[in-house]
C-alpha cells in the first residue's frame, strides 16, 4: 500500500512539472554571503555561542525559497558562503568581485562593513545584514549598500515607544565602555528626547577585561550587581546598552531597586526572534529549524531577508540581469514580505529597510513596534529610526 | 467540562427529536482548539466541541453529512458528524494543513500544506492520498472552479496563484500576484477568479481562460493606515453581483460591486477579520474576527452588520451547513 502511494506521488511530481521547467536553461542569479568573524571573547551565556553556520543557514533557506519560486520562473539562485577574518576579508571580497558576483551579503561590524562597501563600489550591491551603526545610514552612508539589519536608532525607538505606552518614562541608563556600547547609549538618549522619556541617571559599567565565564561566575556577580546599581535616582526601568556583552545579562533580578531591565537584556529590541509566530512566522521558523536543526538568530533572518530581496526582485522583473534587479530594488515599486505583518520597503534617503521591531524576552515576543499611537504622514515605520528630515546621508545626485 | 457534555447531550437530543434545524454555523477556533456551533436563525451558541490541535480551515460536504476541519498541529483533517459533532474519523493531510477546498461533487479534498510547499489531494471516501503536487513556498489559499476542472492554490512567499488541472494534477499556469496571496475565489459562473493579497493590500481579478490579471482592486479607508488593510478571506454572491473581502487588522469588510469590481462600501466588524461564509440562500454573511473572539453577522441585502456573537479563542474559519 505504502509503495502504491509513493508510486503515485512520484507520478504526480513528474506530472506537475510547471511550464517554466520546459525551457532548457534556467537563468542563474548569483550572490555571496561574506561573514567576517571577529576573534573576540565568548558571550556571557553559553546559549549565545555562535553556531558555525550563523547567517549561512539563513542564506540556505532563502536560496531554497527563491529556487522554489524560480522553478516557475525559469530562475536558479545560488549564494556562495565565505568566512573571513578582519585580515582576510578584503582579499575574499576582491575574489568574489573578480568572480563577477554582484550581490554580496555582509555579516560584519560597523567599520568592516563600511570598508568592504567602499571596496565593492559600483561593482556590487551590498546587503548589510549585521552592522547597526547609525553613521552607516548617516554621514557614512553608501549608495551601493542596502541596510537590512535595523539601525541602533530603530531598535532604541522601538523600545522607547513601548515604554512610553507602558508609562515608564524615567530611565536609568547603564552603558558599557566599548565604542559600540557608547553608540547604543547615544541611540537611547536620542530616543528619550524624541518620545518624551527622561534619562534620570547614567552609569558606565567598565569592562576591566578577564574571562567572561568562570566556574563560580554568579557568586561574585550576585554581590556586584546590586552594589553597582544602588542609590540611583528614582527610575521606572533600567535600560542597558551592552553590545559587547559584558554585564547586561547579569542585571535582571540583581538590581538594587526592584525594577525591570530592558535593552541588551530583559526586554530586548530585535529584528527577529525564534519564538515569533504571528504573520505566518510559525511556518518560517519550522522551515528554518528543519534545515538548520537549531533556532534561528537575527543574523540568519537578516541574511535570509537580504537574499529574498534579490529573489523578489528577480520574480517581479522576470529577469536575472543584475543591473535590472538593482534598479528595481531601489525603485518605488519594490516591496518584500518578511513575516512581519506588512510590506517591507527601502528608504530612499539612506537605503535602510523599513521594518517593525520586535520586543522580546527570552521565550516570547512581548510587543512589536511601532506602537499604534505613533503616527506618521508617510509610513508608520518611519517613526522608527532616522527620518528623511533628520538624515545626514547624502547620496551623489547621479550615482 | 460538565457544561460541554450537557451541551452535547442536549444537541444530540434536539437533533434526534425535532425537525431539521435552521442552518447551523460552524466556527473553528484556532487557539481554544474547538468548534463553536451557532444557530443560524437565532445566532445563539448551540455548543462548543473539541476539534484537535489548532483547527483552522473548515468546510462541509455538499450533502451536509460530513464536517471537515484542518487540525494544523495534528497534521491531519478531522471529520465530524455535523449533527452530533462526534468525530467520525480522520483523513491524512500531509503536514500542517491550513486551508482546503472540496471538489464541487464532494470528493476529493485539496489541502494546502503550508510547511511543505505541496498541495495534498485526498479521497474523502477511501481516505487515501491521491497525489501530492509541488507548488510555491507556503501554499495557503485554495479555490476550485465551479465545473471542478481547475483547482487554484496560492503560495504566500512565492506570490503566485497556481492553476492545477484536477484530472492530471498538473500545474497548467502560474499567475504572479501581489505579496502574500491568501485566498482564491471563483465566481459561480466561473468567469472570474479573485485572489486576495494580504501584504500587497489588493485583490487581483483574473480571467481564468487567459490566466491574465484584468484588474487589481485596492482599498482606501479614511482613518485607517494603509498597512493595516490586509485582504484575506473573500466570498462572491452566486449571482455575481457582490464580492465581500475581509480586510484583516483594518477590522472591516469591503463590499465590492462584482460587476464593475469597484468598492462600494466598508463595514466595520470585529478585530482582525479573517474568513467569511454565506448561508445557503446568501441572505447572511458570517465573518470570523480573530482578535476580538467573535463572529459578525451581516445582512447581505442591506449590507448592515446585524450583530456579533462571542465564540471561542481566535476564531479562524467558518462554514454554514447546507441544510
Amino acid at each position: 500500500m505504502l509503495k502504491g502511494i509513493i508510486g503515485l506521488l512520484v507520478g504526480a511530481a513528474a506530472l506537475a512539472q510547471p511550464a517554466a521547467a520546459q525551457s532548457p536553461d534556467p537563468v542563474l542569479i548569483r550572490a555571496a554571503v561574506l561573514r567576517v568573524d571577529d576573534p573576540g571573547l565568548p558571550p556571557i551565556s553559553r546559549l549565545d555561542l555562535p553556531p558555525a553556520d550563523l547567517g549561512f543557514a539563513g542564506a540556505r533557506l532563502a536560496i531554497e525559497d527563491n529556487d522554489t519560486t524560480g522553478r516557475f520562473m525559469g530562475q536558479d539562485f545560488e549564494a556562495e558562503e565565505v568566512t573571513a577574518t578582519p585580515d582576510t576579508a578584503e582579499a575574499e571580497l576582491a575574489r568574489l568581485l573578480d568572480d563577477g558576483i554582484e550581490f554580496v551579503v555582509l555579516l560584519a561590524d560597523d567599520a568592516t562593513t563600511l570598508a568592504l562597501a567602499d571596496q565593492a563600489g559600483d561593482r556590487a550591491m551590498v546587503f548589510n545584514a549585521m552592522a547597526r551603526g547609525d553613521n552607516l545610514r548617516g554621514a557614512d552612508c553608501r549608495f551601493n549598500t542596502i541596510h537590512v539589519a535595523p539601525s541602533r536608532a530603530m531598535l532604541a525607538d522601538g523600545l522607547a515607544q513601548f515604554l512610553m505606552w507602558k508609562n515608564w518614562p524615567r530611565w536609568f541608563l547603564i552603558h558599557g565602555s566599548h565604542p559600540q556600547d557608547q553608540a547604543m547609549a547615544d541611540a537611547y538618549r536620542t530616543a528619550a528626547a524624541k518620545f518624551g522619556a527622561r534619562i534620570v541617571e547614567e552609569r558606565e559599567f567598565e569592562d576591566t577585561g578577564g574571562a567572561r565565564r568562570t566556574d563560580s561566575g554568579h557568586v561574585q556577580v550576585q554581590a556586584q550587581m546590586p552594589v553597582f546599581t544602588q542609590r540611583a535616582a528614582e527610575h521606572d526601568i533600567v535600560i542597558t546598552a551592552d553590545e559587547a556583552d559584558v554585564f547586561a545579562a547579569h542585571l535582571p533580578y540583581l538590581t538594587w531597586d526592584p525594577r525591570p531591565v530592558a535593552g541588551s537584556a530583559g526586554l530586548v529590541p530585535r529584528s527577529w526572534h525564534p519564538a515569533m509566530e504571528a504573520w505566518g512566522g510559525t511556518q518560517f521558523q519550522n522551515r528554518f529549524e528543519r534545515l538548520a536543526a537549531r533556532p534561528i538568530r537575527e543574523a540568519d533572518y537578516q541574511t535570509w531577508l537580504s537574499l529574498r530581496i534579490v529573489g523578489e526582485a528577480a520574480t517581479r522583473t522576470n529577469s536575472g540581469d543584475p543591473a535590472t534587479l538593482k534598479a528595481f530594488i531601489l525603485s518605488d515599486d519594490f516591496d518584500v514580505a518578511g513575516f512581519k505583518g506588512q510590506a517591507l520597503t527601502v528608504r530612499d534617503w539612506d537605503h535602510q529597510v523599513r521594518q517593525p521591531i520586535l520586543l522580546t524576552t527570552g521565550v516570547l515576543t512581548t510587543s512589536v513596534s511601532p506602537q499604534d499611537q505613533y503616527l506618521h504622514q508617510t509610513s508608520q515605520l518611519d517613526t522608527l529610526g532616522i527620518d528623511r528630515p533628520e538624515t545626514q546621508c547624502q547620496f551623489p545626485e547621479t550615482p | 467540562m460538565r457544561h460541554l457534555l450537557s451541551a452535547t447531550a442536549g444537541l444530540a437530543l434536539m437533533l434526534a427529536s425535532g425537525p431539521a434545524m435552521a442552518n447551523r454555523v460552524f466556527v473553528s477556533n484556532e487557539r481554544s482548539n474547538d468548534i463553536t456551533v451557532l444557530d443560524g436563525e437565532t445566532f445563539e451558541v448551540i455548543g462548543t466541541y473539541p476539534a484537535g490541535n489548532r483547527p483552522r480551515g473548515i468546510t462541509i460536504s455538499p450533502d451536509g453529512t460530513e464536517l471537515y476541519v484542518c487540525a494544523s498541529d495534528d497534521d491531519l483533517v478531522r471529520v465530524f458528524d455535523p449533527n452530533t459533532m462526534e468525530e467520525l474519523h480522520t483523513l491524512p493531510s500531509g503536514p500542517d494543513p491550513e486551508l482546503f477546498v472540496l471538489h464541487p461533487s464532494g470528493n476529493p479534498l485539496y489541502i494546502a500544506n503550508e510547511d511543505d510547499n505541496i498541495v495534498t489531494v485526498v479521497d474523502v471516501k477511501t481516505r487515501q492520498v491521491l497525489a501530492e503536487i509541488p507548488v510555491g513556498v507556503e501554499p495557503e489559499g485554495m479555490g476550485v472552479s465551479p465545473d471542478g476542472r481547475v483547482v487554484i492554490n496560492t503560495s504566500e512567499t512565492t506570490n503566485m496563484a497556481h492553476f492545477i488541472d484536477t484530472e492530471t494534477f498538473e500545474i497548467t499556469a502560474n499567475v504572479l500576484v501581489d505579496s502574500r496571496p491568501r485566498f482564491a475565489q471563483f465566481t459561480a459562473d466561473g468567469s472570474k477568479l479573485y485572489v486576495t493579497s494580504e501584504i500587497g493590500g489588493t485583490v487581483s481579478v483574473i480571467d481564468p481562460e487567459t490566466q491574465q490579471i484584468t484588474k487589481k482592486i485596492s482599498f482606501e479607508i479614511p482613518g485607517v493606515l494603509p498597512e493595516a488593510i490586509q485582504p484575506v478571506g473573500a466570498r462572491v454572491t452566486s449571482d455575481g453581483k457582490k464580492l465581500y473581502v475581509a480586510l484583516g487588522p483594518a477590522n472591516r469588510i469591503a463590499v465590492v460591486d462584482a460587476e464593475t469590481d469597484e468598492v462600494i462600501d466598508y463595514l466595520l466588524v470585529g478585530q482582525r477579520v479573517w474568513q467569511l461564509a454565506f448561508n445557503p440562500d446568501e441572505t447572511r454573511l458570517y465573518t470570523t474576527n480573530g482578535n476580538s473572539n467573535d463572529v459578525s453577522i451581516i445582512d447581505v441585502e442591506t449590507d448592515e452588520v446585524l450583530r456579533s456573537v462571542q465564540v471561542g479563542q481566535q476564531p479562524w474559519g467558518v462554514v454554514v451547513a447546507p441544510n
